[in-house]
């Protein structure tokens, strides 16, 4: 039974300029202790689809229309706010794309680290810092001085990669089912981010905790997921085991994202681009949102709804004439 | 009697609960000011002060109202120290008595607009929307009314005492107060370790009285400075109009009053009370500014 299971989930903003349809009928699963990626260019709302659930949009002007999410059985889209909240932090947990402005600038680490324990699980104050502690130590936090000086520095003391090791932390000391990583190295440098996705994959093995990992960079992707979502404009347009995605890509907006890695082309070769810009989400997409950047769009595939179906064992996509056989 | 952290007490009061009693922000922040010599010096200086206007009816040197109309008016001299004003009366005494009035209403005056202005606009700027939009167009509201014909009427209503000079006074001064705490709030809404907090399931209360109102901590302690010596002189002000301290009772802001009307003949009961009343607010200045920068942890020089 898949940890979390999200269903036709829509999400939709009621703004002055009109709806936006951010997220509109997505669906995916994630299995317990398992990494599952979601990929897509900014806007696509891989992040809205992800808020949603926690129950963290702003409303107004954000709307959850219709879908569901199962988490271990409950339904967190029509889960009352304080039921959610007890979820949040202690079986929930998400870090954040920058660690700079995402810690309390007043508070120490320790402090920080401890309040999940202090919150969810009401633990004497000493067995949260002891805790904590272990935490810090676990997520590589050095500790020069000894006498627990890392429990003690400010946020400002700490580099960007220590506070997403902090970050980190805080989120896994309450040892959650699910942790939900929105870009968490985007803001970092190239080699921080090496350590700090190993980082991640070893809590993950070593406390069992499934990862929804959100970042628009596939070579991220490749590192570390088991399976992975391609969102485009609030859909999904392909889903498959990340070996499958990456070999045998079908979609072809998939395919167009590969060709754009720069690690595609020889050295001195023009990058590859995709033609046009991603659609505006106010007015209804009847066909598949990808059809006007298509390089292989038909008249049909402007008209007939684009769904997601299986085109082989776990891999599925949106493509109507790769579902029929046309490419 | 003056505390040297009043600011301490707002968050405390906000969440009597809390496990975690003298969180290390605060005692970092102490061990930060014990180092600022100036703001030690303001604390010392305003404790001491304190302690004299507890003790004054035993350490006065003469009683307040007690005249001596062949005297006069005298210069300061070995039987009054700080010289007489123009009924007699010992000044130094008076200095003493009147220091009483107005540390009393300059701190619990400000005591009350600190607490319900913090806690107002930090909720006004959290809740947002319309919440938002009724709490502050009381305010407005509020700060439409004349100051005047708000005591006036409070003071008709309610017969003449001290306890409702302090809310009279309070209740204009927390107006402003809590324009600036939601000013701030509504932008560290936006911060991310906010969010971070939402995400992590705590509770509204505690994201507000653990997260937001120790990061609006420097502004509100600025303006506390600023409010204390304010509110010093409205006292001085209403008193003018004989709404605040009756004769033959006094404050420094009496006192300064009388001693301007006759500087060119007595410039000594301008003189003494003005040198009181600066001499506290500079210490409340000096103690203002090394909080401010002992509770940013980012000030920190070590």
């Amino acid at each position: 039974m898949p940890l979390l299971e999200v269903n036709d989930l829509r999400t939709w903003f009621y703004t002055r300029n009109g709806t936006v349809r951010a997220v509109d009928g997505v669906s995916f699963h994630v299995e317990p202790g398992e990494t599952l990626g979601i990929v897509g260019e900014s806007g696509s709302g891989k992040s809205v689809a992800n808020l949603s659930y926690l129950g963290l949009i702003p409303s107004p002007p954000g709307k959850i229309v219709s879908g569901s999410a199962h988490f271990d059985g409950l339904d967190l889209v029509k889960a009352p706010a304080g039921v959610l909240r007890s979820i949040r932090g202690k079986r929930i947990s998400m870090i954040f794309q920058d660690p700079m402005t995402a810690l309390n600038p007043y508070m120490t680490v320790g402090n920080q680290v401890m309040e999940p324990l202090l919150v969810h699980e009401e633990v004497a104050r000493s067995e949260a810092a002891e805790r904590a502690g272990q935490m810090l130590d676990a997520v590589g936090l050095q500790d020069a001085s000894g006498e627990e000086a890392h429990m003690r520095a400010y946020p400002h003391q700490l580099s960007g990669g220590m506070r997403q090791r902090v970050m980190i932390a805080m989120a896994l000391v309450t040892n959650p089912q699910l942790l939900v990583a929105d870009e968490p190295t985007t803001a970092l440098d190239v080699t921080v981010q090496a350590q700090i996705l190993a980082l991640i994959k070893k809590m993950q093995e070593r406390l069992g905790t499934a990862v929804i990992l959100i970042t628009h960079n596939l070579g991220v992707i490749a590192g570390t997921c088991d399976r992975v979502v391609v969102m485009y404009a609030g859909r999904i347009m392909e889903s498959a085991p990340t070996r499958e995605l990456f070999y045998s890509p079908r979609h072809p907006y998939t395919r167009a994202l590969m060709d754009s890695m720069p690690s595609a082309k020889s050295p001195g070769e023009d990058l590859y681009t995709i033609p046009g810009l991603p659609p505006e989400l106010t007015s209804e997409i009847v066909g598949c949102p990808f059809a006007p950047r298509c390089a292989h769009a038909v008249d049909a595939c402007r008209q007939r709804p684009a769904v997601l179906k299986p085109v082989g064992p776990e891999h599925q996509t949106a493509c109507t004439r790769v579902q029929e056989g046309g490419l | 009697m003056p505390d040297t952290m009043q600011t301490g007490d707002v968050t405390a009061t906000g969440d009597p609960a809390r496990p975690e009693k003298g969180t290390s922000l605060w005692k970092d922040a102490l061990h930060r000011l014990a180092k600022n010599r100036l703001a030690v010096g303001g604390a010392v200086f305003l404790a001491m002060l304190g302690v004299i206007a507890l003790a004054t009816p035993w350490i006065a040197p003469y009683v307040y109202d007690a005249q001596d109309l062949k005297l006069g008016a005298s210069a300061p001299s070995a039987d009054h120290w700080l010289g007489t004003d123009r009924l007699g009366r010992d000044l130094l005494t008076r200095i003493l008595y009147g220091g009483r009035i107005s540390l009393m209403v300059g701190f619990a005056a400000t005591g009350v607009s600190l607490l319900v202005g913090v806690l107002y606009g930090a909720i006004a700027g959290y809740t947002g929307g319309r919440t938002d939009s009724v709490m502050m167009r009381t305010v407005d509201i509020m700060y439409a009314l004349p100051f005047t014909i708000f005591v006036v009427i409070l003071m008709v209503f309610f017969g003449r005492n001290m306890m409702l000079l302090f809310l009279a006074i309070g209740a204009v001064q927390w107006l402003t107060m809590a324009r600036i705490v939601r000013g701030q709030v509504m932008s560290l809404k936006q911060a991310d370790f906010v969010d971070a907090a939402v995400v992590l399931g705590y509770s509204r209360r505690r994201i507000i009285t653990r997260h937001i109102i120790p990061n609006v901590l420097g502004p509100v302690i600025v303006y506390t400075t600023l409010t204390i010596p304010n509110v010093m002189l409205l006292e001085a002000f209403l008193s003018f109009l004989g709404l605040g301290v009756q004769p033959p009772m006094s404050s420094w802001g009496v006192l300064i009053k009388e001693g301007a009307d006759v500087m060119e003949e007595y410039p000594w009961m301008l003189l003494f009370p003005s040198l009181a009343l600066s001499a506290t607010l500079f210490a409340l200045n000096f103690l203002g500014d090394g909080l401010r920068d002992a509770l940013d942890p980012r000030a920190a020089k070590d």
